[in-house]
């Protein structure tokens, strides 16, 4: 019996919304020293670098531009008054999907980097003193970790990391004694990219709601494969990008608890952002617009929505239970294959990602060789170098799955590991 | 069987697991360190002059990497033996893809070329062209 026959809905006809499934690239195994090729069937496992975008999301964004296209905000004609509606919806779409309480807690952002520049800006540096620390944790993307680890340089701030234990989990007791009535903001990674983990940020919230501080959640791993509700987390801010879960470049969302974002200043000044301008002084506009400044990512915006919309056909429940099965398969495979490790907690009990290294074989040499197998995968540090650092290895290799995901592209990824390991035994 | 990648043909893979060269010199004439630090590919070159400063006598490296960059840096040492140090100095990306014998993909020529650039960045520092406290990177 085939693991296919778990599959939670129908991947083969959901991968007819993505063309670029069918694509051909890379070199041709069967012919070594042909040099590259272009007739290899496409195995995408780099979702968690970027997912693809399906048609309705696509065609969304084209009709934008051929059938509406305006600005936003500024104009009393029929196309502006289209594009604007569109564009507002989509923060009531997005909210819907997170369970914000309403478009007032949604500020569209370029990215998740950036929503977490926007808070450690207009936030960090007007609370944050000397005496002051902000947690992280020793697995935090760059996104968070480099950001907060400046802030910390301008304000005097402690930057604190909570341990990762050898099971590439949090070490909550560290978490316990680094959070403390100093703390003023716990920012966390919600699943890690490197090593899968799905951490306890209920736990977290709590143990930072006990000391009066702030939780900002890194849910760009998160959003795209599992439901999330906010107000359940207890999270005080989370953030995520659209171009990891079937939507467009450019646009990443940040939610904040309305009273917050409230007594926060703006992070960009300009124009749309603004209520009343005289040459002393400038009152704000409402939430969100105040930090929406200058003219917004409209068609990406309206293809964020899309993408929700998109994935809530298929449902959430759904999709987790997609990425479960193929994260388990492949940690099972590969950790059968032999001669390869793998980061991070069991296969049953992580995010649809694995990173591995196989024995004796550079993660870039890995990478280069599946390849020539068609196969995308990333090599590198993932944007976590210190964590990185803490494992001993200066690169891993990253296979990372999404909805159109197949068990035979694990399959074929788990073979031509197999090669890779033999040309260099 | 596939064999993998045009990269790694037999004479990369000999020059990565048996590496020419390897270790260091008592008394190098100038040593320099180099590193493309997302690959996390670390290459020492030690290399030794004839008394004229004009000739490589001899050479050693050490590191870690991947097969590009460790091959690359094998092969090299095998080529700088008895080279003018002019003649290093104008060695470019053409001339080391030519030494590997194989087309680098765009996306790893930073790894192929790192062991030629820690040696041109050496030999500078040691003629007081470059400032010492120019790291070598060859990532962008």
């Amino acid at each position: 019996m085939g693991v296919q026959e778990q599959y939670s809905f129908d991947v083969e006809a959901l991968r007819a919304d993505f063309p670029v499934l069918d694509r051909k690239v890379g070199g041709d195994p069967e012919s070594p020293g042909e040099g590259p090729g272009d007739d290899t069937p496409l195995v995408y496992l780099d979702n968690a670098a970027t997912s693809h975008t399906p048609d309705p999301v696509v065609d969304t964004v084209a009709d934008y531009y051929r059938s509406y296209n305006a600005n936003v905000h500024r104009g009393i004609h029929q196309l502006s008054q289209e594009a604007s509606v569109a564009y507002e919806e989509a923060h009531d779409t997005v909210a819907d999907f997170v369970g914000a309480a309403g478009r007032e807690e949604i500020v569209f952002t370029k990215n998740t980097t950036e929503a977490m520049n926007l808070v450690a800006y207009a936030w960090g540096l007007e609370e944050l003193g000397p005496g002051d620390n902000v947690v992280l944790t020793e697995m935090e993307h760059h996104a968070s970790l480099v950001t907060w680890q400046q802030i910390g340089k301008r304000t005097g701030a402690d930057v604190r990391f909570v341990d990762v234990t050898d099971e590439g989990r949090l070490d909550m007791d560290d978490a316990a004694d680094l959070i403390d009535d100093d703390t003023q903001m716990v920012s966390v990674v919600h699943v890690s990219n490197t090593l899968g983990t799905i951490n306890p940020i209920g736990e977290l919230a709590d143990l930072a709601h006990d000391h009066d501080a702030y939780v900002f959640a890194d849910g760009a791993q998160s959003v795209p494969n599992r439901a999330v509700d906010v107000k359940e987390l207890g999270v005080d801010f989370f953030a995520f990008s659209a171009h990891k879960m079937c939507g467009p470049t450019g646009i990443g969302a940040l939610y904040g608890r309305e009273e917050i974002l409230d007594s926060m200043q703006p992070y960009l000044y300009g124009g749309d952002m603004i209520r009343r301008v005289s040459f002393e002084d400038s009152t704000w506009e409402d939430l969100p617009w105040k930090f929406e400044a200058g003219t917004p990512s409209i068609a990406q915006g309206i293809g964020f929505a899309a993408a929700i919309e998109y994935l809530e056909e298929i449902g959430m429940d759904r999709v987790e239970a997609h990425e479960d099965l193929l994260a388990e398969y492949a940690h099972d495979e590969l950790t059968a294959l032999g001669g390869v490790e793998i980061y991070g907690p069991p296969g049953d009990d992580r995010g649809g990602l694995v990173a591995f290294n196989v024995e004796g074989v550079h993660a870039h040499d890995l990478s280069s060789i599946l390849n020539d197998y068609g196969i995308a995968v990333r090599a590198g540090d993932h944007c976590t170098q210190p964590l990185h650092d803490e494992m001993g290895v200066a690169a891993t290799a990253r296979a990372s799955f999404y909805l159109y995901n197949t068990i035979e592209e694990i399959d074929a990824l788990v073979e031509a590991v197999g090669e890779a390991r033999d040309l260099f035994a | 069987m596939g064999l993998g990648s045009d990269m790694y043909r037999q004479q990369i893979l000999d020059h990565y697991k048996n590496p020419r060269n390897y270790g260091e010199l008592e008394e190098p004439d100038f040593t320099h360190v180099g590193e493309n630090p997302s690959c996390g590919d670390t290459i020492q070159m030690d290399v030794g002059l004839d008394e004229a400063g004009e000739t490589i006598e001899s050479v050693r490296f050490n590191g870690d990497g991947c097969a590009i960059s460790m091959a690359s840096a094998s092969m090299l040492s095998e080529r700088l033996h008895g080279m003018a140090v002019e003649e290093l100095h104008e060695m470019d990306t053409d001339d080391v893809t030519e030494m590997l014998g194989v087309d680098i993909s765009p996306m790893r020529v930073k790894c192929a070329v790192l062991g030629r650039q820690v040696a041109q960045d050496g030999s500078k520092i040691h003629r007081d062209e470059l400032d010492p406290d120019d790291r070598t990177i060859t990532e962008e």
